[in-house]
Protein backbone atom coordinates (compact mmCIF):
# COMPACT_ATOMS: atom_id res chain seq x y z
CA UNK A 1 0.00 0.00 0.00
CA UNK A 2 1.36 3.64 -0.83
CA UNK A 3 0.29 6.33 1.44
CA UNK A 4 -0.77 9.52 -0.17
CA UNK A 5 -3.15 12.61 0.53
CA UNK A 6 -5.41 11.00 -2.05
CA UNK A 7 -5.54 7.59 0.08
CA UNK A 8 -6.22 8.96 3.57
CA UNK A 9 -9.30 11.44 1.52
CA UNK A 10 -10.38 7.98 0.71
CA UNK A 11 -10.22 6.02 3.87
CA UNK A 12 -11.68 9.04 5.56
CA UNK A 13 -14.70 9.18 3.28
CA UNK A 14 -15.00 5.23 3.31
CA UNK A 15 -14.87 4.16 7.21
CA UNK A 16 -11.03 3.64 7.28
CA UNK A 17 -11.46 0.04 6.55
CA UNK A 18 -8.93 -0.18 3.85
CA UNK A 19 -5.34 -0.20 6.31
CA UNK A 20 -3.42 -3.11 7.40
CA UNK A 21 -0.47 -3.85 9.11
CA UNK A 22 2.27 -2.03 7.60
CA UNK A 23 4.36 -5.18 8.08
CA UNK A 24 4.64 -8.72 7.58
CA UNK A 25 5.09 -10.94 10.72
CA UNK A 26 6.87 -14.05 9.07
CA UNK A 27 8.35 -17.27 10.54
CA UNK A 28 12.33 -16.82 10.44
CA UNK A 29 13.37 -19.07 7.59
CA UNK A 30 16.33 -21.41 8.25
CA UNK A 31 18.93 -20.02 5.79
CA UNK A 32 19.79 -15.72 4.92
CA UNK A 33 22.38 -13.95 2.83
CA UNK A 34 22.33 -11.71 5.97
CA UNK A 35 21.26 -11.55 9.31
CA UNK A 36 21.03 -7.88 11.20
CA UNK A 37 20.64 -8.58 14.87
CA UNK A 38 19.02 -5.66 16.59
CA UNK A 39 15.44 -4.02 14.95
CA UNK A 40 15.88 -0.76 15.89
CA UNK A 41 16.35 2.09 14.11
CA UNK A 42 19.94 1.37 12.47
CA UNK A 43 18.99 -2.36 12.25
CA UNK A 44 16.28 -1.51 10.28
CA UNK A 45 18.05 1.18 8.17
CA UNK A 46 20.46 -1.52 7.19
CA UNK A 47 17.87 -3.90 5.95
CA UNK A 48 16.02 -1.36 4.18
CA UNK A 49 19.45 -0.03 2.20
CA UNK A 50 20.92 -3.72 1.91
CA UNK A 51 17.39 -4.09 -0.07
CA UNK A 52 17.54 -0.61 -2.19
CA UNK A 53 20.74 0.31 -2.93
CA UNK A 54 22.63 -3.49 -3.18
CA UNK A 55 19.19 -5.52 -4.22
CA UNK A 56 19.87 -8.29 -1.80
CA UNK A 57 16.80 -9.77 -0.57
CA UNK A 58 17.11 -12.70 1.61
CA UNK A 59 17.44 -10.67 4.88
CA UNK A 60 16.14 -11.24 8.23
CA UNK A 61 16.44 -8.33 10.97
CA UNK A 62 16.26 -10.20 14.62
CA UNK A 63 14.53 -8.58 17.43
CA UNK A 64 14.66 -9.63 20.86
CA UNK A 65 11.53 -7.15 21.77
CA UNK A 66 9.37 -5.18 19.60
CA UNK A 67 10.65 -3.36 16.76
CA UNK A 68 11.75 0.29 17.63
CA UNK A 69 11.66 -0.30 21.14
CA UNK A 70 15.15 0.65 22.39
CA UNK A 71 17.29 3.86 22.20
CA UNK A 72 15.24 4.91 19.10
CA UNK A 73 12.08 5.00 20.90
CA UNK A 74 14.18 6.63 24.08
CA UNK A 75 15.66 9.68 22.62
CA UNK A 76 15.36 13.89 22.03
CA UNK A 77 14.50 12.99 18.54
CA UNK A 78 17.62 16.09 17.18
CA UNK A 79 18.77 15.70 13.86
CA UNK A 80 21.63 17.99 13.27
CA UNK A 81 24.77 17.93 11.41
CA UNK A 82 27.25 20.31 13.20
CA UNK A 83 30.46 18.25 14.23
CA UNK A 84 33.76 19.82 13.81
CA UNK A 85 36.26 17.18 13.71
CA UNK A 86 36.92 14.94 10.05
CA UNK A 87 35.29 11.32 10.24
CA UNK A 88 32.21 12.62 11.89
CA UNK A 89 31.83 15.86 9.90
CA UNK A 90 31.37 13.85 6.60
CA UNK A 91 29.16 11.51 8.53
CA UNK A 92 26.73 13.61 9.81
CA UNK A 93 26.40 15.97 6.70
CA UNK A 94 25.78 12.46 4.44
CA UNK A 95 23.09 11.50 7.22
CA UNK A 96 21.82 14.94 6.96
CA UNK A 97 21.31 14.75 3.20
CA UNK A 98 19.34 11.16 3.48
CA UNK A 99 17.03 12.83 6.10
CA UNK A 100 16.24 15.68 4.06
CA UNK A 101 14.72 13.14 1.71
CA UNK A 102 13.71 10.37 3.89
CA UNK A 103 10.11 10.53 3.64
CA UNK A 104 9.59 10.64 0.47
CA UNK A 105 12.45 7.86 0.20
CA UNK A 106 10.04 5.56 2.36
CA UNK A 107 6.49 7.20 1.75
CA UNK A 108 6.52 7.50 5.03
CA UNK A 109 5.59 10.65 7.04
CA UNK A 110 8.32 10.67 9.79
CA UNK A 111 7.28 14.54 10.61
CA UNK A 112 10.71 15.74 9.96
CA UNK A 113 10.83 19.14 10.63
CA UNK A 114 13.96 21.57 9.90
CA UNK A 115 13.12 23.64 12.81
CA UNK A 116 16.98 24.43 13.05
CA UNK A 117 18.82 24.22 15.82
CA UNK A 118 20.78 27.04 18.16
CA UNK A 119 23.80 26.12 20.14
CA UNK A 120 24.10 28.89 22.71
CA UNK A 121 27.99 30.43 23.57
CA UNK A 122 28.39 32.32 26.90
CA UNK A 123 31.99 33.62 26.44
CA UNK A 124 34.79 34.56 24.50
CA UNK A 125 36.49 31.18 24.21
CA UNK A 126 33.45 29.19 23.59
CA UNK A 127 32.33 32.06 20.67
CA UNK A 128 35.80 31.27 19.63
CA UNK A 129 35.31 27.81 19.37
CA UNK A 130 32.28 28.08 17.68
CA UNK A 131 33.04 30.51 15.07
CA UNK A 132 35.72 27.74 13.92
CA UNK A 133 32.90 24.90 14.36
CA UNK A 134 30.91 26.82 11.73
CA UNK A 135 33.56 27.51 9.49
CA UNK A 136 34.36 23.81 9.53
CA UNK A 137 30.91 23.10 8.78
CA UNK A 138 30.42 25.20 6.32
CA UNK A 139 33.76 23.66 4.56
CA UNK A 140 31.55 20.52 5.07
CA UNK A 141 28.85 21.99 2.46
CA UNK A 142 26.97 22.78 5.27
CA UNK A 143 24.88 25.44 6.76
CA UNK A 144 25.65 27.17 9.50
CA UNK A 145 24.98 31.31 10.62
CA UNK A 146 26.53 33.33 13.74
CA UNK A 147 24.19 35.61 15.33
CA UNK A 148 24.89 37.78 18.03
CA UNK A 149 22.97 39.00 21.04
CA UNK A 150 20.83 41.48 19.04
CA UNK A 151 20.07 38.64 16.13
CA UNK A 152 19.28 36.08 18.60
CA UNK A 153 16.93 38.44 20.52
CA UNK A 154 14.43 38.55 17.94
CA UNK A 155 14.19 34.92 17.13
CA UNK A 156 14.59 33.86 20.66
CA UNK A 157 13.24 36.82 23.32
CA UNK A 158 12.77 34.82 26.16
CA UNK A 159 16.04 33.23 27.23
CA UNK A 160 17.73 34.85 29.98
CA UNK A 161 20.34 36.75 28.39
CA UNK A 162 21.54 38.31 31.14
CA UNK A 163 22.31 35.56 33.41
CA UNK A 164 24.88 36.47 36.18
CA UNK A 165 27.03 33.83 35.36
CA UNK A 166 26.02 32.65 32.68
CA UNK A 167 25.27 35.60 29.79
CA UNK A 168 24.40 34.65 26.56
CA UNK A 169 26.43 36.33 23.78
CA UNK A 170 24.85 34.74 20.51
CA UNK A 171 24.52 31.20 18.85
CA UNK A 172 25.43 29.05 16.24
CA UNK A 173 22.59 28.42 13.81
CA UNK A 174 21.78 25.73 11.29
CA UNK A 175 18.48 25.79 10.15
CA UNK A 176 18.53 22.33 8.48
CA UNK A 177 18.65 20.69 11.70
CA UNK A 178 15.81 20.25 13.80
CA UNK A 179 13.74 17.26 14.76
CA UNK A 180 11.64 13.92 13.52
CA UNK A 181 8.81 11.72 15.19
CA UNK A 182 11.87 9.31 16.52
CA UNK A 183 9.11 6.13 16.20
CA UNK A 184 7.76 6.55 12.60
CA UNK A 185 11.87 6.70 11.43
CA UNK A 186 11.91 2.67 13.22
CA UNK A 187 8.28 2.22 11.70
CA UNK A 188 9.02 4.03 7.69
CA UNK A 189 12.16 1.80 7.55
CA UNK A 190 10.74 -1.08 9.24
CA UNK A 191 7.76 -0.91 6.35
CA UNK A 192 10.06 0.01 3.41
CA UNK A 193 11.97 -2.83 4.39
CA UNK A 194 9.47 -5.21 4.71
CA UNK A 195 8.04 -4.49 1.26
CA UNK A 196 11.65 -5.35 -0.30
CA UNK A 197 10.81 -8.85 1.07
CA UNK A 198 13.03 -8.18 4.46
CA UNK A 199 11.49 -10.71 7.19
CA UNK A 200 11.17 -8.34 10.31
CA UNK A 201 11.59 -11.14 13.50
CA UNK A 202 10.28 -9.95 16.57
CA UNK A 203 10.56 -11.96 19.89
CA UNK A 204 13.52 -13.62 18.65
CA UNK A 205 16.54 -13.19 20.86
CA UNK A 206 19.95 -14.32 19.63
CA UNK A 207 21.69 -16.53 22.30
CA UNK A 208 24.64 -17.59 20.96
CA UNK A 209 26.85 -16.60 17.41
CA UNK A 210 28.23 -19.75 15.50
CA UNK A 211 31.58 -19.20 14.57
CA UNK A 212 33.52 -21.75 12.30
CA UNK A 213 37.42 -21.60 11.86
CA UNK A 214 37.23 -17.77 12.48
CA UNK A 215 34.25 -17.70 10.05
CA UNK A 216 30.79 -16.43 11.10
CA UNK A 217 27.67 -19.34 9.90
CA UNK A 218 24.84 -18.31 11.56
CA UNK A 219 22.70 -17.76 14.84
CA UNK A 220 21.29 -19.27 17.69
CA UNK A 221 18.27 -17.71 18.78
CA UNK A 222 14.62 -17.98 20.89
CA UNK A 223 13.18 -19.59 17.97
CA UNK A 224 15.66 -21.89 16.55
CA UNK A 225 19.07 -22.02 14.82
CA UNK A 226 19.23 -19.45 11.67
CA UNK A 227 22.25 -20.17 9.36
CA UNK A 228 23.78 -17.07 7.53
CA UNK A 229 26.80 -16.28 5.33
CA UNK A 230 27.17 -12.44 7.04
CA UNK A 231 25.67 -11.68 10.39
CA UNK A 232 25.70 -7.98 11.38
CA UNK A 233 25.60 -6.45 14.85
CA UNK A 234 23.50 -3.23 15.72
CA UNK A 235 22.97 -3.80 19.49
CA UNK A 236 23.61 -0.51 20.54
CA UNK A 237 23.63 -0.38 24.26
CA UNK A 238 23.76 -4.54 24.44
CA UNK A 239 26.57 -4.30 22.05
CA UNK A 240 28.65 -5.67 24.17
CA UNK A 241 26.88 -8.58 25.11
CA UNK A 242 26.13 -9.68 21.74
CA UNK A 243 29.86 -8.83 20.55
CA UNK A 244 30.90 -11.68 23.31
CA UNK A 245 28.69 -14.14 21.61
CA UNK A 246 31.21 -14.16 19.19
CA UNK A 247 34.45 -14.47 21.47
CA UNK A 248 34.82 -10.19 21.05
CA UNK A 249 35.39 -7.88 23.69
CA UNK A 250 34.28 -4.35 22.52
CA UNK A 251 36.12 -0.86 23.70
CA UNK A 252 32.59 0.38 24.63
CA UNK A 253 30.45 0.99 27.88
CA UNK A 254 27.23 0.89 28.45
CA UNK A 255 25.67 4.38 30.34
CA UNK A 256 22.38 5.94 31.32
CA UNK A 257 21.41 8.94 29.57
CA UNK A 258 18.19 10.08 30.40
CA UNK A 259 15.46 12.50 29.15
CA UNK A 260 12.78 14.26 30.13
CA UNK A 261 9.45 15.75 28.95
CA UNK A 262 7.14 18.24 30.55
CA UNK A 263 3.19 18.69 30.31
CA UNK A 264 2.10 20.31 27.10
CA UNK A 265 2.17 23.97 26.75
CA UNK A 266 1.35 26.31 23.59
CA UNK A 267 4.06 26.95 21.26
CA UNK A 268 6.62 28.26 23.02
CA UNK A 269 9.99 27.39 21.69
CA UNK A 270 10.57 27.17 17.62
CA UNK A 271 13.88 25.79 17.41
CA UNK A 272 15.93 23.44 18.89
CA UNK A 273 17.81 25.25 22.01
CA UNK A 274 21.42 24.10 23.80
CA UNK A 275 22.54 25.78 26.44
CA UNK A 276 26.30 25.21 26.71
CA UNK A 277 27.14 26.05 30.45
CA UNK A 278 25.79 22.74 32.26
CA UNK A 279 24.83 21.41 28.85
CA UNK A 280 20.95 20.77 27.77
CA UNK A 281 18.98 20.70 24.61
CA UNK A 282 15.27 21.17 24.38
CA UNK A 283 12.62 21.40 21.83
CA UNK A 284 8.89 21.28 22.23
CA UNK A 285 7.21 18.48 20.42
CA UNK A 286 4.28 18.56 18.31
CA UNK A 287 1.75 17.70 21.19
CA UNK A 288 3.41 20.55 23.01
CA UNK A 289 5.60 18.60 25.60
CA UNK A 290 9.12 19.95 25.73
CA UNK A 291 11.88 17.27 25.21
CA UNK A 292 15.13 17.73 26.92
CA UNK A 293 18.74 16.35 28.23
CA UNK A 294 21.68 16.98 29.70
CA UNK A 295 24.59 14.75 30.07
CA UNK A 296 25.08 11.13 30.84
CA UNK A 297 24.70 10.31 34.87
CA UNK A 298 28.07 8.84 34.77
CA UNK A 299 27.87 5.60 35.84
CA UNK A 300 27.67 2.12 33.96
CA UNK A 301 24.20 0.90 33.46
CA UNK A 302 21.50 -0.84 31.77
CA UNK A 303 18.69 0.26 34.19
CA UNK A 304 17.63 2.14 31.09
CA UNK A 305 16.62 4.56 34.30
CA UNK A 306 18.95 7.70 35.48
CA UNK A 307 19.38 8.99 39.32
CA UNK A 308 18.04 12.50 41.02
CA UNK A 309 21.46 14.20 40.60
CA UNK A 310 21.36 14.46 36.97
CA UNK A 311 17.33 15.47 36.51
CA UNK A 312 18.37 18.13 39.28
CA UNK A 313 21.09 19.54 36.95
CA UNK A 314 18.85 19.32 33.95
CA UNK A 315 16.12 21.22 35.66
CA UNK A 316 18.58 23.53 36.76
CA UNK A 317 19.88 24.58 33.28
CA UNK A 318 16.37 25.10 32.01
CA UNK A 319 15.99 27.35 34.87
CA UNK A 320 19.19 29.26 34.04
CA UNK A 321 18.80 29.58 30.16
CA UNK A 322 14.50 30.02 30.59
CA UNK A 323 13.47 31.31 33.95
CA UNK A 324 9.51 31.26 32.89
CA UNK A 325 10.03 27.19 32.24
CA UNK A 326 10.13 26.73 35.96
CA UNK A 327 6.42 26.72 36.01
CA UNK A 328 6.42 24.38 33.66
CA UNK A 329 5.67 20.73 35.15
CA UNK A 330 7.64 17.22 34.67
CA UNK A 331 5.83 14.75 32.98
CA UNK A 332 8.16 11.54 32.90
CA UNK A 333 11.35 10.91 32.60
CA UNK A 334 13.35 7.95 31.35
CA UNK A 335 16.88 6.50 30.20
CA UNK A 336 18.29 5.52 27.10
CA UNK A 337 21.31 2.55 27.37
CA UNK A 338 23.88 4.54 25.66
CA UNK A 339 27.23 2.69 23.80
CA UNK A 340 29.62 4.64 25.15
CA UNK A 341 33.43 4.56 23.29
CA UNK A 342 36.69 5.55 24.55
CA UNK A 343 36.46 8.88 22.24
CA UNK A 344 32.88 9.54 21.78
CA UNK A 345 32.93 8.36 18.61
CA UNK A 346 31.20 5.30 16.64
CA UNK A 347 32.62 2.49 15.04
CA UNK A 348 30.94 0.58 11.75
CA UNK A 349 33.62 -2.19 10.27
CA UNK A 350 34.55 -5.25 10.22
CA UNK A 351 35.21 -7.48 12.99
CA UNK A 352 38.07 -9.94 13.32
CA UNK A 353 35.50 -12.97 12.74
CA UNK A 354 35.22 -13.45 8.89
CA UNK A 355 31.23 -12.08 7.95
CA UNK A 356 30.78 -10.54 11.17
CA UNK A 357 29.92 -6.98 11.05
CA UNK A 358 29.53 -4.16 13.62
CA UNK A 359 27.54 -1.12 13.60
CA UNK A 360 28.11 0.22 17.80
CA UNK A 361 29.42 3.25 19.96
CA UNK A 362 27.19 5.73 19.18
CA UNK A 363 27.03 7.19 22.52
CA UNK A 364 24.30 9.64 22.53
CA UNK A 365 23.99 10.02 18.86
CA UNK A 366 23.08 7.52 17.62
CA UNK A 367 19.43 8.90 16.76
CA UNK A 368 20.62 11.96 13.99
CA UNK A 369 23.25 9.00 12.16
CA UNK A 370 20.14 6.57 11.81
CA UNK A 371 20.28 6.95 8.07
CA UNK A 372 23.65 7.04 7.27
CA UNK A 373 24.18 4.36 9.73
CA UNK A 374 22.55 2.19 7.82
CA UNK A 375 23.28 3.45 4.56
CA UNK A 376 27.14 2.87 5.40
CA UNK A 377 26.79 -0.37 6.95
CA UNK A 378 24.68 -1.99 4.23
CA UNK A 379 27.64 -0.80 1.70
CA UNK A 380 30.23 -2.60 4.74
CA UNK A 381 28.28 -5.63 4.55
CA UNK A 382 27.00 -5.62 0.84
CA UNK A 383 31.27 -4.78 -0.53
CA UNK A 384 33.32 -5.60 2.47
CA UNK A 385 34.55 -2.25 1.49
CA UNK A 386 33.62 0.99 4.14
CA UNK A 387 31.51 3.97 2.45
CA UNK A 388 33.40 6.91 2.47
CA UNK A 389 31.57 9.00 5.08
CA UNK A 390 32.23 6.27 7.23
CA UNK A 391 35.65 5.13 6.67
CA UNK A 392 37.21 6.87 9.77
CA UNK A 393 35.10 4.68 12.00
CA UNK A 394 37.52 1.97 12.07
CA UNK A 395 36.94 -0.30 15.39
CA UNK A 396 41.53 -1.06 15.49
CA UNK A 397 41.75 3.19 16.29
CA UNK A 398 41.79 2.68 19.80
CA UNK A 399 44.44 0.13 19.61
CA UNK A 400 46.33 2.15 16.92
CA UNK A 401 45.80 5.35 18.46
CA UNK A 402 45.53 6.83 15.00
CA UNK A 403 42.05 8.31 13.73
CA UNK A 404 41.17 9.14 17.25
CA UNK A 405 37.67 11.74 17.08
CA UNK A 406 37.23 13.06 20.07
CA UNK A 407 35.19 15.31 19.33
CA UNK A 408 35.18 17.45 22.82
CA UNK A 409 38.91 17.32 23.20
CA UNK A 410 39.04 15.59 26.45
CA UNK A 411 40.67 12.50 25.81
CA UNK A 412 40.47 9.12 24.14
CA UNK A 413 39.21 7.22 27.76
CA UNK A 414 36.24 5.96 28.75
CA UNK A 415 33.80 7.89 31.07
CA UNK A 416 35.04 11.49 29.77
CA UNK A 417 32.35 11.65 27.15
CA UNK B 1 21.66 5.66 44.68
CA UNK B 2 23.66 5.77 47.15
CA UNK B 3 26.96 4.31 47.80
CA UNK B 4 29.06 2.65 50.82
CA UNK B 5 32.52 3.85 51.65
CA UNK B 6 34.07 1.81 54.01
CA UNK B 7 35.62 4.83 56.33
CA UNK B 8 32.45 6.65 56.30
CA UNK B 9 29.60 4.89 55.97
CA UNK B 10 26.57 5.09 53.65
CA UNK B 11 26.66 8.26 51.32
CA UNK B 12 24.61 9.96 48.93
CA UNK B 13 25.97 9.15 45.10
CA UNK B 14 26.82 13.34 44.84
CA UNK B 15 29.71 12.82 47.25
CA UNK B 16 31.16 10.33 44.57
CA UNK B 17 32.46 10.75 41.36
CA UNK B 18 32.95 7.54 38.62
CA UNK B 19 36.20 5.71 37.52
CA UNK B 20 34.94 2.42 35.71
CA UNK B 21 35.55 -0.85 35.82
CA UNK B 22 38.02 -1.82 38.63
CA UNK B 23 40.78 -3.04 36.80
CA UNK B 24 44.29 -3.90 37.81
CA UNK B 25 47.18 -2.36 35.47
CA UNK B 26 49.50 -5.20 33.54
CA UNK B 27 53.20 -4.61 33.57
CA UNK B 28 54.68 -1.68 32.23
CA UNK B 29 56.19 -3.64 29.87
CA UNK B 30 53.67 -6.07 29.02
CA UNK B 31 53.26 -5.02 25.41
CA UNK B 32 50.09 -2.98 23.18
CA UNK B 33 47.95 -5.99 23.91
CA UNK B 34 47.38 -5.80 27.05
CA UNK B 35 47.41 -1.63 27.69
CA UNK B 36 44.92 -1.71 25.08
CA UNK B 37 42.85 -4.08 26.60
CA UNK B 38 43.38 -1.95 30.20
CA UNK B 39 42.59 0.97 28.33
CA UNK B 40 39.94 0.77 26.24
CA UNK B 41 38.38 -3.15 26.38
CA UNK B 42 35.59 -3.71 29.00
CA UNK B 43 33.71 -6.58 29.49
CA UNK B 44 30.51 -4.29 30.03
CA UNK B 45 28.24 -6.91 31.42
CA UNK B 46 25.14 -6.42 32.45
CA UNK B 47 24.72 -7.62 36.20
CA UNK B 48 27.86 -7.22 38.98
CA UNK B 49 30.30 -5.18 38.24
CA UNK B 50 33.49 -4.43 40.45
CA UNK B 51 33.73 -0.62 39.80
CA UNK B 52 35.76 2.48 41.27
CA UNK B 53 34.65 5.46 42.65
CA UNK B 54 36.20 8.03 44.58
CA UNK B 55 34.79 10.12 47.46
CA UNK B 56 35.99 13.10 46.42
CA UNK B 57 33.33 15.25 48.40
CA UNK B 58 34.03 12.82 51.38
CA UNK B 59 37.03 11.54 53.32
CA UNK B 60 38.91 11.33 49.60
CA UNK B 61 38.97 7.39 49.87
CA UNK B 62 39.11 5.09 46.40
CA UNK B 63 36.84 2.77 46.87
CA UNK B 64 35.90 -0.61 44.73
CA UNK B 65 31.96 -0.76 44.56
CA UNK B 66 30.40 -3.74 43.62
CA UNK B 67 27.10 -3.09 41.53
CA UNK B 68 24.54 -4.33 39.71
CA UNK B 69 24.36 -2.66 36.81
CA UNK B 70 20.98 -3.95 35.32
CA UNK B 71 19.11 -2.42 38.78
CA UNK B 72 21.93 -0.14 40.07
CA UNK B 73 21.50 -2.51 43.58
CA UNK B 74 24.61 -2.41 45.67
CA UNK B 75 26.20 -5.46 45.94
CA UNK B 76 29.25 -4.39 48.74
CA UNK B 77 32.25 -2.27 48.77
CA UNK B 78 36.20 -2.12 49.76
CA UNK B 79 38.92 0.44 49.86
CA UNK B 80 40.29 0.57 46.63
CA UNK B 81 43.72 -0.41 48.19
CA UNK B 82 42.33 -3.92 49.82
CA UNK B 83 40.71 -4.69 46.50
CA UNK B 84 41.83 -8.05 44.20
CA UNK B 85 41.99 -5.97 40.98
CA UNK B 86 40.38 -7.76 37.98
CA UNK B 87 42.56 -8.02 34.76
CA UNK B 88 41.82 -6.75 31.61
CA UNK B 89 39.59 -8.18 29.36
CA UNK B 90 41.18 -10.02 26.01
CA UNK B 91 40.19 -8.32 22.94
CA UNK B 92 39.20 -11.65 21.04
CA UNK B 93 39.58 -15.38 21.34
CA UNK B 94 39.44 -15.54 17.77
CA UNK B 95 42.77 -15.16 15.93
CA UNK B 96 42.25 -12.05 12.75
Amino acid sequence: MRFSGWRVLKEGLTGNKGWGPHWRDPEPKRDYDVVIIGGGGHGLATAYYLAKEHGLRNIAVLEKGYLGGGNVGRNTTIVRANYYLPGNSEFYSHSLKLWEGLEQDLNYNAMMSQRGILNLFHNDGQRDATIRRANAIVNQGDDAEILYRDELKKLVPFLNYDNNRFPIMGALLQRRAGTARHDAVAWGYARAADQFGVDLIKNCEVTGIDVEGGRVVGVQTARGPIRARKVALAAAGRSGQVAAMAGLTLPVESHVLQAFVSEGLKPVLDHVVTFAEGHLYISQSDKGGLVFGSYLDFYSSYAARGNLPMAEHTMETIAAMVPALTKARLLRSWGGIMDMTPDGSPIIDHTPVEGLYLNAGWCYGGFKATPASGHCFAHLIATDRPHEAAARFRLDRFRSGYGLMDEEGTGAQHNLH
Amino acid sequence: MRITCPICGERDRREFTYRGAALGAPALEAGIEAWHAQVHLRLNPAGSLAELWHHEMGCGAWVQVTRNTATHEMLGSVLAEDADLAMPAPETEVEP
